[in-house]
């Protein structure tokens, strides 16, 4: 079995696997954790409408903080959006959804998937920068930070020098097995760090807006 | 087809059969061209041929479907004909040879005393290793022993074909004969792989062409195949790869995109990670290959191929498994989660009475 083969079945077939039960497993620990219990008196019963508007309220700034987080802010939506263009809208992607999902949907030509996965990769080495150089984030910044940003950042770089067959001597087979293993290195490691926010982030939110809901709070 | 103990040089006997010397430069041309050689190498093969003596070869057909030597029978620059008569002394052939029986043995034997240490083995088809290798005989010969016993007084070998170069179908899943490759069983010989199923038969005749030529096998990658031929992808040189740069994409072999010859990697098209000639020297006289045919590379020069997926599955794609699988981890995850989250609470409650 070759490197391509391999990166092909059974190590997409284990980064599946721990996707899955990675998932499963953080989401229900969280969910059926104790909640402690809140004796006060209700000020308000649209709990529900408090989850959903917070959801969508805390993806904006708040005015008081907004020119201070513009920079992170522009940069994330950018990559975030680039990131979803590069996943979501290259036609090989769409194949591999395809046959997991077993329906497809349009594509955009390559060139801007191109266009799109440099500027996500700018935007991600900015924002390496910014934590590098800010003394704050630097602080707060552990190893699930760094190897995240690098579980990231690495198929988007194997893949633009797979796309481009760029390899420093390397076959194109072996560029495409390299880009197709650092992809299951993000599934794999997705949900055991912070890019589990990918499946808890409107969770949490909507966990929090409820609460503050039901204080009266606003959100 | 031997023609005698003395052969006279090459050069003397295409002159006595009337060859002119622009015929002859005209085919080293053609060769030179097709190995990618430059153009001054041309005059430099028409010197060393001419002064050459006639090749010996034996050609060993083991677990095969005699599609490699169709194929090499089709070659026409140069003619199989031409290999033949004018460069090699072909001693040995299943297929091609005259002689039947014992006679077809003794004549392999004689040339093998005769050209110790000189001659060029060609196997076509791959060597069942499984209970003694009794899968495939000739003459109450394993193909095991045939092989190791003609190797021992080769100068070099050319593994024509998948199945010899790779183990191929005989290979495939569940390989019930333990079918192996020449470069499995002889390891202290040079071995050329020409792989393909067929292969291309110019690539065939190029590197025989290049042995007698230089006395050496081409230059080869790290499957042992000639680097001039095997050097690009077949994407790499593809004629439709404009339509795969702008994403467009034959969805279905009788579609718009199919009839406006876009691009076939969604109907499964390897070419992207095969490595081969055919976009560029082409079959059928460099009329035309697979692709250009309207139907996707399958990637039948790349070792174990027929093991890889569909053929109509895109490269993209991958072998995610069984549904079952992802359930089931869905399920254990689930449980280890909610198995957490019981401990969590039973701590909590624990700190609550204590507290």
């Amino acid at each position: 079995m070759d490197l391509l083969e391999f990166a092909r079945g059974p190590a997409m077939q284990w980064a599946l696997i721990l996707l899955v039960l990675g998932t499963c497993w953080r989401i229900a620990g969280i969910v059926f954790l104790k909640r402690k219990p809140d004796l006060s008196e209700p000020r308000s019963h649209g709990q529900m409408a408090g989850a959903l508007r917070t959801i969508f309220s805390r993806s904006v700034p708040a005015r008081a903080f907004r020119s201070r987080v513009l920079y992170s802010n522009l940069l994330g939506y950018t990559f975030h959006i680039g990131l979803a263009i590069v996943v979501f809208a290259y036609q090989p992607h769409i194949l591999w959804f395809e046959s997991i999902l077993g329906f497809q949907w349009p594509a955009l030509p390559n060139a801007v998937i191109s266009v799109a996965a440099v500027v996500t990769l700018f935007s991600l080495v900015a924002l390496l920068v910014k934590r590098l150089t800010s003394p704050v984030l630097r602080l707060i910044s552990n190893f699930d930070d760094y190897f995240s940003w690098a579980v990231t950042v690495a198929p988007l770089v194997t893949g633009l020098m797979a796309v481009a067959d760029v390899g420093f001597g390397l076959r194109y087979e072996t560029l495409l097995a390299v880009h197709l293993l650092s992809v299951w290195l993000l599934f794999a490691w997705l949900p055991f760090g912070k890019l589990g926010h990918a499946f808890l982030v409107f969770l949490s939110r909507g966990t929090t807006g409820a609460l503050f809901a039901r204080r009266g709070a606003r959100t | 087809m031997h023609q005698g103990k003395t052969p006279e040089t090459l050069g003397e006997e295409l002159r006595r059969r009337g060859m002119s010397r622009r015929t002859f430069l005209k085919f080293c041309a053609a060769v030179a061209s097709s190995m990618a050689l430059p153009a001054t190498m041309a005059p430099v093969m028409a010197e060393a041929l001419a002064k050459a003596r006639r090749q010996s070869v034996i050609w060993l057909s083991f677990q095969e479907c005699t599609g490699c030597v169709e194929s090499l029978t089709r070659s026409y620059a140069p003619t199989l004909e031409s290999l033949i008569f004018d460069f090699i002394s072909l001693d040995y052939q299943h297929a091609l040879q005259a002689a039947a029986g014992h006679q077809a043995e003794e004549a392999r034997e004689a040339a093998m005393k005769e050209h110790w240490g000189k001659y060029l083995v060609i196997v076509d088809g791959s060597i069942p290793l499984k209970d003694g290798g009794v899968y495939s005989t000739v003459a109450g010969e394993t193909n095991l022993d045939t092989l190791r016993h003609v190797a021992e007084g080769a100068a070099a070998l050319i593994s024509v074909g998948t199945c010899a170069a790779y183990g191929g179908l005989p290979k495939a899943h569940p390989n019930p004969t333990g079918a192996a490759a020449v470069t499995d069983i002889i390891k202290d010989k040079p071995v050329i792989n020409v792989p393909g199923c067929p292969p291309i038969p110019e690539v065939m005749t190029g590197v025989i062409a290049n042995f007698l030529t230089f006395g050496r096998l081409p230059e080869m990658d790290a499957l042992h195949r000639p680097i001039a031929f095997f050097g690009d992808t077949i994407h790499d040189r593809c004629y439709r790869r404009p339509f795969y740069r702008r994403g467009q994409f034959a969805k279905r072999f009788d579609d718009e995109g199919a009839r406006n010859g876009w691009c076939l990697y969604e109907l499964g098209c390897k070419g992207p990670v095969v490595h081969n000639a055919c976009a560029t020297t082409k079959w059928n006289q460099n009329l035309t290959f697979p692709i250009q045919s309207g139907h996707g590379c399958i990637g039948c020069s790349e070792p174990d191929f027929w093991d890889k997926g569909s053929f109509y599955a895109p490269l993209s794609t991958g072998r995610w498994g069984s549904a079952e699988g992802i359930a089931l981890a869905a399920a254990v995850g689930t449980t280890v989660g909610i198995g957490s989250a019981l401990l969590s609470r039973a701590r909590q409650s624990d700190i609550i009475r204590k507290g």
